[in-house]
């Protein structure tokens, strides 16, 4: 296909979807999918069949909306009003909402309120919620269709890619540099210095991984991208390819996500079938396609070295480093290793250029960071906020609060490998310089509130066990280290420990932080570590002979 | 055509893929370099479980010696070695779930089903198992079987649970009512 094709495509989608009076798309992620979210979009196709409005009305699966909790979400776009939002809808409330809002809509244009039942679901999307987000990589959820190609065309899809087309291997790294966008996989590296390094090897074959093995427990924000908007993750490890002159692309997804890999392989396939992916792309010479493989439940794979073992087929290790990928990756060849979330932001900065995101954020710290907040919150679910903004302005005004008579403790931010940041810390904005100060980290993005009736102690041990758990075993500090601080823990938790065992979990902690492989071990005692910190009292109080006295 | 009709049936009886299909999915992945891991996926995907016998044959087709199979079947969470049983009953052991009480659901589960998580019930209707975060959080806590997903559980009534399974999933035996699998 030639550009100017893609952009005839895009242009008869656009007029389709203008030509309809109502637009009604339902999130078809699999948070909605698990509430119902099929049967209300089959309700609503065939309510509309029925009426005979299935031409004046256009009914479409999208993206994650963030409101999980309250799934499925349906929202309402009509020509000349205001978007509207209807939650936890059901079979039957799809009726009525085509019975008493859109059948009278269509033909006088006359947006009718919502009375009886239908009217308690209606969410205003002036509500803090969602107006205080700002959405870069989530911002087709809502709007587009993830399983077409030509919606995501309507809203600017690929047109990053048509520019990095133009534009020189190193060209592309400046701005990705110039961008400030760092990884959002949690370690925080720059993306542009990540891929020069890979664009300066000299090889014949280079390869660009997707990582998509989040393995964090309590996040969801990969899955949402991927299964969302797949196509923004596809272009963007081709303009990454571009950027290093890779000559392959794998998909690296965790097995628990079957729709996220199901959508991603309907995509590549139409991406293919339109020229965008394979030979000669939109005929400009340069050919590239993709391959995908899935995790099989393992953590560890995360780490891009045990990543690569693991899309190699083998047990999922990792090795020292260096040699870093970018020399010896995949197959011992140059590798780069992106975060889904970093890949989806990647087409839309080449789009709107480097300036355009570097505005957004804090002066490190550049673009909008996605979170899954979840735990003891009233707003559970996805959101986007620009970096710099406060963990108060997501835990409470975002959030919602507890939505119960309880306190709000503590965030975990980072999961296993980052740590607790107490409700005094909260004016506290969010950065990668920030969170790794208060003893914490971005992480990947998982927040999970905890309330003043949560133990910290049990949440440390919680994750700990999911470490030692998870560890692969390779190195001793990780696999020893870790298993007798949860002896340790354990003993706490069950009122038999003593002063000298915190002392011993801090030295043990230190020696895992130094000698561990890989960030699983490295980062293993965060969370004890940064609960200590903050909660020292709640530890110190569960010791045998409780004592008060500092270790 | 007597294979086809016994292809049909490995769904569901979770019993041996007739020996071509091990042939063909070893050839189909053999070609691709490192595809172990996919192959045994599929293989997963078909019995339910990987069985010894299917593994040797896939080793054997594919030229990977079993302990190298075995090193990856054992080093991956996702891959079972046994029949799982007809329902497979999966508590998500997410933060979310865990800070919402999902412990507390799989003990209620362990005690309904008179087994402990990772176990099959003796007449192998049912598989317990505590699972890694399934990313639905916010819809925590929850579980899921046979990949339907049953999400805000109330964590005191694992008996309404199995309820709610017989119900939406009955096709997968009558008899396999929460009630006798005690």
């Amino acid at each position: 296909m030639k550009p100017e094709e893609l952009e005839v495509k895009a242009a008869a989608e656009l007029a389709k979807q203008q030509a309809m009076d109502v637009r009604l798309v339902c999130c078809s992620s699999t948070g909605c999918q698990s509430s119902g979210a099929s049967e209300v979009i089959g309700r609503l196709k065939a309510d509309l069949k029925a009426r005979e409005l299935d031409g004046r009305v256009q009914v479409a699966g999208t993206g994650c909306m963030g409101l999980c909790s309250k799934g499925p979400l349906v929202r309402m776009t009509a020509r000349g009003h205001e978007d509207v939002l209807f939650s936890e809808m059901t079979a039957e409330l799809a009726g009525r909402l085509i019975d008493e809002v859109v059948a009278p809509m269509v033909g006088d244009d006359k947006i009718e309120n919502p009375t009886g039942p239908l009217a308690a679901h209606v969410v205003h999307l002036d509500e803090p919620f969602f107006a205080m987000q700002e959405r870069v990589v989530l911002a087709n959820n809502g709007h587009a269709d993830p399983e077409k190609l030509a919606d995501y065309l309507v809203h600017g899809g690929y047109q990053g890619l048509r520019r990095a087309l133009t534009m020189s291997a190193e060209e592309i790294c400046q701005e990705m540099l110039a961008s400030g966008l760092r990884g959002r996989g949690g370690a925080g590296y720059p993306t542009g210095l990540k891929w020069d390094f890979a664009r300066r090897m000299q090889s014949d074959v280079k390869y660009v991984i997707c990582n998509g093995d989040e393995g964090d427990p309590g996040a969801f924000m990969d899955r949402s991208v991927l299964e969302g908007d797949p196509h923004a993750v596809i272009e963007g490890m081709m303009i990454a390819a571009r950027a290093m002159n890779a000559t392959n692309g794998v998909f690296y997804i965790r097995a628990e996500y079957p729709l996220a890999v199901e959508r991603i392989e309907k995509a590549i396939r139409q991406a293919r079938q339109a020229g965008l992916v394979g030979r000669n792309i939109l005929n400009s010479g340069w050919s590239f396609d993709f391959d995908v493989r899935l995790g099989a439940g393992a953590f560890v794979c995360g780490e891009e070295t045990a990543l690569i073992a693991s899309v190699e087929g083998r047990r999922g290790t990792p090795r020292p480093r260096p040699p870093f990928p970018s020399v010896k990756g995949l197959w011992d060849k140059p590798s780069c290793v992106n975060n889904v979330e970093t890949l989806a932001n990647v087409p839309r900065i080449l789009k709107n250029g480097a300036a355009w995101f570097a505005a957004k954020g804090t002066e490190k710290s550049k673009g909008t960071k996605v979170f899954a907040l979840t735990g003891k919150i009233a707003h559970n679910g996805l959101v986007e906020v620009p970096m710099g903004i406060t963990i108060r302005d997501i835990v409470e005004t975002i959030g919602g609060g507890t939505g119960t008579e309880r306190k709000v403790k503590a965030v975990q931010t980072g999961g296993p490998s980052g740590g607790m940041i107490p409700e005094s810390q909260f004016d506290t904005p969010i950065s990668y310089e920030h969170l790794q100060q208060l003893g914490s980290m971005m992480g990947s993005g998982g927040l999970i509130v905890i309330d003043d009736g949560d133990s910290v102690v049990e949440l440390s041990r919680f994750y700990l066990d999911f470490c030692v758990d998870e560890s692969c075993g390779k190195c001793a500090p990780c696999r020893i280290g870790g298993t007798q601080m949860l002896h340790l823990l354990d003993k706490i938790v069950a009122g038999d420990g003593t002063l000298e065992d915190i002392k011993t979990i801090r030295m043990i902690a230190q020696a895992m932080q130094k000698g561990s492989l890989c960030a699983l071990g490295q980062t293993a005692p965060n969370p004890v570590l940064s609960a200590l910190k903050h909660f020292e009292s709640e530890f110190t109080e569960r010791l045998r002979t409780p004592e008060t006295a500092q270790a | 055509m007597a294979e086809n009709t016994a292809a049909e049936e490995v769904d569901l009886d979770l019993e041996e893929a007739p020996e071509d299909e091990i042939v063909v999915l070893a050839r189909k992945w053999k070609k691709k370099r490192g595809s172990l891991i996919m192959a045994l996926h599929e293989l997963q995907g078909r019995l339910g479980f990987v069985p010894r016998d299917q593994a040797m044959k896939l080793g054997r087709e594919m030229g990977v010696p079993l302990a190298t199979i075995y090193e990856v079947l054992t080093f991956y969470n996702y891959f079972k070695l046994e029949s799982p049983g007809k329902y497979i009953v999966s508590v998500c052991t997410g933060t979310a779930c865990h800070i919402k009480g999902s412990p507390k659901l799989l003990q209620g589960l362990e005690g309904e089903l008179g087994i402990k998580a990772g176990e099959s019930t003796a007449d192998g209707e049912y598989h317990l198992q505590g699972v890694r975060c399934l990313g639905c959080c916010g819809l925590a806590p929850l579980a899921s079987v046979n990949g339907k997903v049953y999400g805000k559980q109330d964590v005191d009534d694992a008996h309404g649970l199995l309820g709610q399974v017989a119900v939406d999933q009955p096709t997968v035996s009558a008899a396999a009512e929460p009630v006798d699998a005690e």
